[in-house]
């Protein structure tokens, strides 16, 4: 609850922010002491349960233990990505605070994602998290790619959003009980009802793409590859698990009692996400068309979460957001730095730039899930939850097979940084790299690492 | 010690410590301080040997830590006896090739040395788990530092052999991780002594006692099997390691050759065997075939290589060929045989590329054709290649002979047809060794060899220490059998007789 009202009230703090203060290191200081606000507040309720403003939402939103802390991991990637990327949040644009404060609307709309519990206040997140990032996506006016993909993003997001309203009525009019309540769907005595068999795949389709899941994901290279970086990195992380969240939360307690009968389509999603993601990834060229397929191909993994529906399987989505938000966002940080967004243009960065050289090593290895990583704990909690769930084996041999297929494109780059020779002139934008841009990278690398080495005390936080 | 630190843990610490302190360290610095630790290893690992009465030491050998108790994992390692002798065959590997090797220079040695010590450390790891999950880390954890060094400081073409080789080995690790998922699941649950209760454990025994049917087994056995032959590596899973074993720097073949080829068959032996008994039973014969159509290829090729580093992989598919069709002969005196024999050949192929490193590193040659005349200009040389050759083809009196005559006649008793086509491989070993030798070290001075030295003291005393291990164990090999008599309970405690 208090992350719902804080992130809309600092949204319109930042937006303010433009009016009346002129330094742009101020504004990023502003917002940064925003999200530590916001990760406090979101703290003290998980501690208490108790919000600083009560208000009767008459059930329409649950707060537990569980999706606060998902929120507090939440809350702590964004602070990441800020402290890593706020410098080039400002970079984009003349208007700097609008970006932060379209930021912070997004995590107000995650945070009703992650607390929903009707279908109305699902379809409402779900719309305040995606509205702000077309407008990001298209924050580069004058970058022709940057208006294509903000164009793009923003017909197939309302198309969908369509989709998902038309699932929502189909509920809605099947529900003899004619309750919005996730928990409250009557899904028929014998056979499932039609109309709700209609809405939930409708449902699933629109949820499919808002975490870009073959064989809905035909926007994600574009968006992703046009939008500015900065929000590239956003997109791909915090929204992306957001939405996850929303997913899981919606299918386990709406439509969990008759998960055998959506489980083959799942398996359908599933497998074709990790086979399209990853397949097409090894193609590109692009280190940043790469990171967009590569989005696509974890967005398969963390399907298992939905696939397996069990309690490990909720843990492994919120250590998987953790892993892979961090690794994500500090390769996306160094990324930016690069003069040359090709693989060729990481070549040597390891003899020129050490520290850069070895962190984005560790969050390669962490995403490809080499163990120790913070990404081979996410993958094997998802495959254990998998495995546990015991339908399907054969879907966990084709993931761990193209997980071994996603080795090949990231390794493509850790060659590029280690065993290749650097051209002339230096591989990365020297002056914009700072001290404690590097400190921070380190810092993740080491996050990266000990929850590697020890997940157990991210998952135990969630029930503690 | 006991109550406090183990050895198996200090097999480990200490590599992984001293490697990342090696990282820190300038030039040559960096060179000796990884000398000098791996001989403390190896201290440490022959001390350990004094303690192996499992009885009166236990508290010394097995340690078992909490670790991720929620899933039923803790940091569990343990020593038997073929983990005991494969730890003493990693840690006198190590020295032994910083040694020889020691006039190499390497671009940046710190990172060279710490990533050597690091692979150390995660090769004793996977001797000594005890818990699958652990286990699995460590398989992983000796792959990267390797793969680092392979295409960091290998051969002109190391970027995509060593990638080959990387992939590869990593589809067949994940391949083991589905597998090791699938077991995990119907273990038996964990109670820790906390209190705390985990439905599923990792631990090796519980593993050993799952019930799962043949079928299961059967399947499970080829996604582990998978993994462990690709590392082995089993015809027809071997297609990387001739490329990479000729790419990479010779100090790092030879941890490749001498100890990580090991894991594989060490891995069938404290894993795949006790846990799928059934499954392994099911699939032995077409196993042994694979092996043994792996010998008699490998053999083939060797003969007709020009490459020596290439004669030498491939000479190594078929001794490790001969290893696994052993163990999979479940006959006593087979598996016992294999298990000498993973000493054995790793000082036989160790020494092997001793010789061979300085060769090259002196001509600048590793082609038959180019080289002859050794014999010449390094006489001592000659004179420790040739025993190790001989070692290496199993001629009496060295120790290889005493493994390799048990495991063929343990696979006689199987079946004396598999027997007979792998013996040829030893007629085939002979002919390519001994040929190669006459080349490359008699006849005519080729211009390549004109400069060349014979070896140093250092150097010298290297390879007497594994000559001496050589006619020490083939001419004694009583102590040995003795040793590896333990190490047949676990395999063929769990096989129907």
């Amino acid at each position: 609850m208090n992350a719902i009202l804080f992130s809309a009230l600092w949204g319109i703090v930042m937006m303010f922010s433009g009016v009346f203060v002129k330094r742009k290191s101020t504004v990023s200081l502003l917002a940064i002491i925003g999200i530590v606000l916001l990760f406090v507040a979101n703290a003290i309720e998980l501690n208490t349960y108790q919000p600083f403003f009560y208000i009767d939402s008459w059930d329409m939103l649950r707060v537990n233990s569980f999706n606060l802390s998902f929120l507090a991991v939440v809350f702590g990637c964004t602070l990441l990505f800020f402290l890593l990327s706020a410098s080039d949040i400002l970079k984009v644009g003349e208007h700097g605070g609008e970006y932060f404060a379209l930021i912070f609307f997004v995590l107000c709309g995650i945070s009703l994602c992650a607390t929903f519990n009707t279908l109305l206040i699902l379809f409402i997140g779900i719309e305040i998290m995606s509205i702000p990032l077309y407008i990001l996506t298209g924050s580069d006016k004058r970058n022709l790619k940057s208006n294509e993909a903000a164009l793009k993003y923003f017909l197939m997001g309302s198309f969908f959003t369509g989709v998902m309203l038309m699932g929502i009525a189909f509920i809605y009019g099947g529900n003899p009980s004619a309750s919005f309540y996730i928990d409250n769907i009557q899904l028929g005595k014998d056979a499932l009802n039609p109309m709700i068999a209609t809405g939930l795949v409708l449902l699933l389709i629109s949820l499919s793409f808002k975490v870009s899941a073959a064989p809905f994901h035909f926007w994600t290279p574009d968006v992703y590859d046009g939008a500015p970086t900065v929000f590239t990195s956003f997109m791909a992380t915090i929204v992306k698990v957001g939405a996850f969240f929303a997913f899981v939360r919606l299918f386990e307690n709406s439509f969990g009692k008759i998960h055998t009968q959506w489980q083959t389509l799942l398996v359908v999603i599933t497998v074709s996400t990790l086979l399209i993601g990853n397949i097409t990834a090894v193609f590109q060229q692009s280190v940043k068309r790469m990171m967009a397929y590569s989005s696509i191909a974890q967005a398969g993994f963390m399907l298992f979460a939905l696939f397996a529906l069990n309690e490990r399987a909720k843990e492994g989505l919120v250590l998987y957001s953790a892993a892979y938000s961090v690794a994500t966002i500090g390769f996306f940080a160094i990324l930016i730095k690069m003069k040359d967004y090709t693989i060729e243009g990481f070549n040597g960065m390891g003899q020129t730039n050490p520290v850069l050289g070895i962190t984005a090593t560790i969050f390669l290895l962490s995403l490809t899930g080499i163990p120790l990583t913070a990404g081979f704990q996410s993958k094997f909690y998802m495959l254990m939850a998998a495995v546990e769930n015991g339908a399907h084996f054969w879907v966990v041999i084709a993931a761990v097979l193209l997980a071994a297929v996603s080795a090949y494109y990231y390794f493509r780059v850790i060659q590029a940084i280690w065993f290749k020779q650097p051209a002339n002139a230096n591989p990365v934008n020297e002056e914009e790299v700072s001290g404690s841009f590097k400190l921070l990278l380190i810092i993740s690398a080491i996050l990266i690492i000990v929850l590697g080495v020890y997940p157990e005390l991210l998952i135990q936080w969630l029930y503690h | 010690m006991g109550e406090f630190i183990t050895f198996p843990e200090l097999f480990i610490w200490l590599p992984l410590l001293a490697g990342l302190l090696a990282f820190f360290l300038k030039g040559n610095s960096a060179k000796n301080w990884a000398t000098f630790s791996s001989l403390i290893v190896l201290a440490v690992v022959v001390a350990s040997l004094f303690y192996s009465d499992d009885k009166q030491y236990a508290s010394y050998n097995r340690v078992n830590y909490y670790w991720l108790k929620q899933i039923g994992n803790s940091f569990f390692v343990g020593l038997d006896s073929t983990s005991r002798l494969l730890a003493l065959l990693t840690a006198i590997a190590f020295p032994v090739i910083f040694i020889t090797t020691s006039k190499n220079n390497y671009k940046n040695p710190a990172a060279f040395y710490g990533l050597m010590l690091l692979s150390q450390s995660g090769l004793m790891g996977v001797f000594v788990s005890m818990d699958a999950l652990l286990f699995y880390f460590f398989w992983e954890l000796a792959l990267i530092p390797v793969y680092f060094l392979c295409s960091r400081w290998g051969g002109e073409k190391r970027i995509q052999t060593t990638f080959k080789f990387f992939v590869y080995t990593f589809a067949g690790s994940l391949l083991m991780l589905a597998g090791i998922l699938y077991v995990y699941m119907h273990t038996s649950q964990r109670v820790f002594e906390d209190g705390t209760v985990s439905s599923h454990s990792f631990a090796l025994h519980s593993f050993m006692s799952t019930m799962l049917s043949i079928k299961e087994q059967g399947w499970l056995f080829a996604l582990f099997f998978i993994a462990f032959a690709i590392k082995m590596p089993i015809f027809p899973f071997h297609t990387w390691q001739p490329d990479t074993y000729d790419q990479s720097p010779t100090s790092v073949t030879m941890v490749m050759s001498a100890v990580m080829v090991k894991m594989g068959l060490f891995a069938v032996m404290r894993w795949l065997i006790p846990v799928l008994p059934a499954g392994a039973l099911a699939h032995a014969n077409m196993v042994i075939i694979l092996c043994v159509i792996g010998i008699l290829y490998a053999s083939c090729i060797a003969l007709v290589q020009d490459n020596i580093k290439k004669l030498i992989a491939y000479s190594s598919i078929a001794h490790i060929g001969l290893m696994c069709a052993a163990i999979f002969t479940f006959k006593e005196i087979g598996v016992q045989g294999a298990v000498i024999q993973l000493f054995s050949h790793g000082i036989n192929i160790l020494g092997m590329w001793v010789v061979f490193d300085i060769v090259e590193r002196q001509t600048g040659v590793k082609n038959i054709s180019q080289l002859g005349g050794i014999a010449t200009k390094a006489p001592v040389l000659t004179i420790f290649l040739v025993i190790i050759a001989l070692a290496n083809i199993a001629l009496p009196l060295t120790n290889a002979f005493v493994g390799e005559f048990m495991m063929f006649g343990g696979l006689f008793q199987l079946n004396p047809w598999y027997a007979f086509a792998a013996v040829i491989s030893i007629i085939l070993a002979a002919t390519y060794t001994l040929n190669m030798i006459r080349k490359a070290f008699y006849g005519e001075v080729s211009p390549a060899v004109q400069g060349m030295k014979d070896i140093g003291f250092a150097e010298k005393s290297a390879l007497a220490g594994l000559v001496l291990l050589i006619l020490l164990f083939g001419i004694m090999p009583q102590p040995m059998i003795e040793f590896t008599k333990d190490a047949l309970k676990n395999i063929l405690a769990v096989l129907p007789k």
